[in-house]
C-alpha cells in the first residue's frame, strides 16, 4: 500500500497529474450538469406560467 | 483610377498621416528593439543570437497595433457599406487593404531592420537573410491580421481581442522567419526561406476570401 | 416571430440525445473505472518507471483536445454552409470542453516531462503545439463572447475555427521543424507499436472513457443551450 502511494519515487508527479485531471473533469461535469438543471428549471417555470 | 487602386492609395494616405499607423508601427518597432537589450543585458554574443527572433517579434507586434482599425474605421462611418455596393468585390477590397497595410508597416519595418540589427551586433552574414525573411514574411502577418481585423470589426475595443485570435496563427511566420536568420548565422541551410515563402504565398492568396466572408457577415447583420 | 423551434431538428436532437445519454454515461463510467484499475495495477515501465501511469491520462486528454477541434471545425462548416440551426450550437458548446482537455493535456504533459527532462516546461513540439491549440480555443471562445449579435458571433467564430483548422497542421509542422532545428529533447513517447500490451489496455480504456465523457458532456451542453433558447423565445413571446 505504501509503495502504491509512493509510485516508485514519482509520487510528486503522478498524483498531482491525476488530481488535476480529476479536478478539471470534475468541474467540467459539475458545471455542465448544474447549467443543464438550471435551464430545465427555468424553462419549466416559464412554461408553468404560460 | 480603378476602385482597387483608389482603396489602396486612400488607405496608404490615411496611414501615413502624422500620428497614423505607419509612424506608430515604426516607433513601436524601434521601441521594442531598444528595450530588449535593456532587459536582457548588453552581451552582444547573446543579442546577436536572438536578433532575428526579437526583430521578428517586434515586427509582428508593430503590425498588430494598427490592424484593428483596418476595416473598423470604414465600418463605423458607413463607407464599408458603400464599398460593398460598388463593383469592387469584397475580396479585392480585402486584398487592397491588406496590401496597403503591408506597404505602410511590413515594408518600412523591413527597410529599418538592418539599422536595428546593428544595435544587436548582428554579424554581417545575417543582414540579407534578416531583410529577406521580413520582406517575404510580413505579408503573411498583414494577411492573417486582416482576417482577424475583419472578424472583429464590429466589436468595440476589438483591438484587444485581435492579437489573441491572431497570435497562434502567426506562429509559423515567426518560427520560419527567425529560422531564416538563425540558419544564416549557423551556416546551415534549413529550408526556412522556402517554408516561409510558401506560408506567405498561401496566406496572402487565401486571406482575402476569409476576410471578405467576415466583412460580409458583419455587414449583413 | 418564427423561432428556430418551428424546425424539427432541435426536438429530434432532444429525443435522440435523451435516449442515448444514459447508456453513454454508463459506458463512460465503466471505461474509466476499468481503465483506472488496469492503469494502477500495471507494472512500472522499465525506462519511465511509474511516470508511465501519467500517459494514461495525458494521451487521452490530448486525443480528445484534437478531436474536439476537428468536430468544432466540422460543425462550423455545417453552420456556415448549410445554416443548420444546431451546428452553431454544437460548435459553441464544444469549445470550452476542448479548452479544458487541452489544459489537462498540458498539465499532465508537463508533469510527465519534469521527471524525464528535469523541467516543468520544455519547448518540445508536442507541448508547444498544444499551448498554441489552447490559445486557438480561448480566442474562439473570446470571439463568441465579444460579439453581441448571436448570429454574427456564430458566423465569425465559424470562420475563425475554419481558418484555425487549416492553419493547425501548418502550426504543428512549423513547431516540429523548429523543435528539431533547436535539437530539442525527445518528444514524449506516447503512442504506436512501442507500447507494451500491458499498457495498451488501460490506455485504450481511458481513451474510450475520455471520448465518451466528452460526448456525454457535449450532448448535455447542447441540450442546455436548446432549453435556454426555448426559454428566451418564451420570454420574448410573452412580452
Amino acid at each position: 500500500m505504501e509503495s502504491f502511494f509512493a509510485m516508485g519515487k514519482y509520487a510528486a508527479y503522478v498524483w498531482p497529474a491525476y488530481g488535476a485531471s480529476l479536478l478539471g473533469l470534475g468541474l467540467a461535469v459539475a458545471f455542465t450538469l448544474s447549467a443543464y438543471a438550471r435551464a430545465k428549471r427555468r424553462l419549466a417555470a416559464l412554461e408553468a406560467s404560460e | 483610377m480603378n476602385p482597387f487602386s483608389a482603396i489602396l492609395f486612400r488607405d496608404m494616405r490615411l496611414a501615413t498621416r502624422a500620428g497614423g499607423s505607419a509612424a506608430l508601427a515604426l516607433a513601436f518597432f524601434a521601441a521594442v528593439a531598444t528595450l530588449v537589450p535593456l532587459g536582457v543585458g548588453s552581451d552582444l554574443k547573446l543579442l546577436s543570437r536572438i536578433a532575428g527572433g526579437v526583430l521578428w517579434i517586434a515586427a509582428v507586434l508593430a503590425a498588430l497595433l494598427s490592424l484593428d482599425r483596418l476595416f473598423q474605421s470604414d465600418f463605423e462611418d458607413g463607407s464599408l457599406d458603400i464599398i460593398a455596393l460598388s463593383p469592387l468585390s469584397l475580396e479585392s477590397l480585402s486584398f487592397a487593404k491588406l496590401f496597403a497595410h503591408w506597404l505602410v508597416t511590413g515594408l518600412p519595418l523591413t527597410l529599418l531592420s538592418p539599422l536595428l540589427g546593428v544595435l544587436f551586433g548582428l554579424p554581417g552574414e545575417g543582414y540579407v537573410p534578416l531583410m529577406a525573411s521580413l520582406a517575404i514574411g510580413t505579408p503573411a502577418v498583414s494577411a492573417i491580421g486582416a482576417i482577424g481585423a475583419a472578424l472583429t470589426l464590429s466589436i468595440r475595443r476589438g483591438g484587444l481581442i485581435l492579437p489573441f485570435i491572431v497570435l497562434p496563427l502567426l506562429a509559423p511566420a515567426v518560427i520560419f522567419g527567425a529560422g531564416v536568420v538563425l540558419a544564416a548565422l549557423d551556416g546551415l541551410s534549413n529550408g526556412a526561406i522556402w517554408l516561409l515563402g510558401a506560408f506567405s504565398l498561401v496566406t496572402v492568396l487565401l486571406a482575402p476570401f476569409a476576410a471578405a466572408a467576415a466583412v460580409r457577415l458583419n455587414l449583413a447583420g | 416571430m418564427a423561432s428556430i423551434f418551428e424546425f424539427a431538428n432541435p426536438k429530434r436532437f432532444m429525443n435522440l440525445s435523451g435516449a442515448i445519454l444514459p447508456w453513454l454515461s454508463i459506458v463512460c463510467v465503466l471505461c474509466l473505472a476499468a481503465g483506472l484499475y488496469l492503469g494502477f495495477t500495471a507494472p512500472p515501465d522499465y525506462q519511465q518507471g511509474e511516470t508511465v501511469k501519467i500517459m494514461f491520462i495525458h494521451v487521452p486528454a490530448a486525443w480528445v483536445a484534437m478531436m474536439c477541434y476537428g468536430l468544432m471545425a466540422i460543425a462550423s462548416l455545417l453552420g456556415l454552409v448549410n445554416r443548420h440551426p444546431l451546428a452553431d450550437v454544437a460548435a459553441k458548446t464544444a469549445a470550452p470542453l476542448g479548452a479544458i482537455f487541452t489544459a489537462l493535456a498540458l498539465i499532465t504533459g508537463s508533469l510527465w516531462g519534469k521527471p524525464m527532462w528535469g523541467a516543468y516546461w520544455v519547448w518540445d513540439a508536442r507541448l508547444t503545439s498544444f499551448l498554441l491549440l489552447l490559445f486557438l480555443y480561448l480566442g474562439y471562445i473570446a470571439l463568441w463572447n465579444a460579439i453581441e449579435d448571436e448570429t454574427r458571433a456564430a458566423r465569425a467564430a465559424a470562420i475563425l475555427a475554419l481558418v484555425g483548422v487549416v492553419n493547425l497542421p501548418i502550426i504543428e509542422f512549423s513547431v516540429d521543424w523548429w523543435n528539431t532545428l533547436h535539437q530539442g529533447e525527445s518528444i514524449i513517447r506516447s503512442g504506436g507499436p512501442l507500447i507494451a500490451g500491458v499498457f495498451l489496455w488501460p490506455l485504450g480504456l481511458m481513451a474510450a472513457g475520455y471520448t465518451t465523457l466528452f460526448f456525454t458532456l457535449w450532448m448535455i451542453r447542447i441540450r442546455t443551450e436548446i432549453l435556454e433558447r426555448r426559454a428566451r423565445a418564451l420570454q420574448l413571446g410573452a412580452t
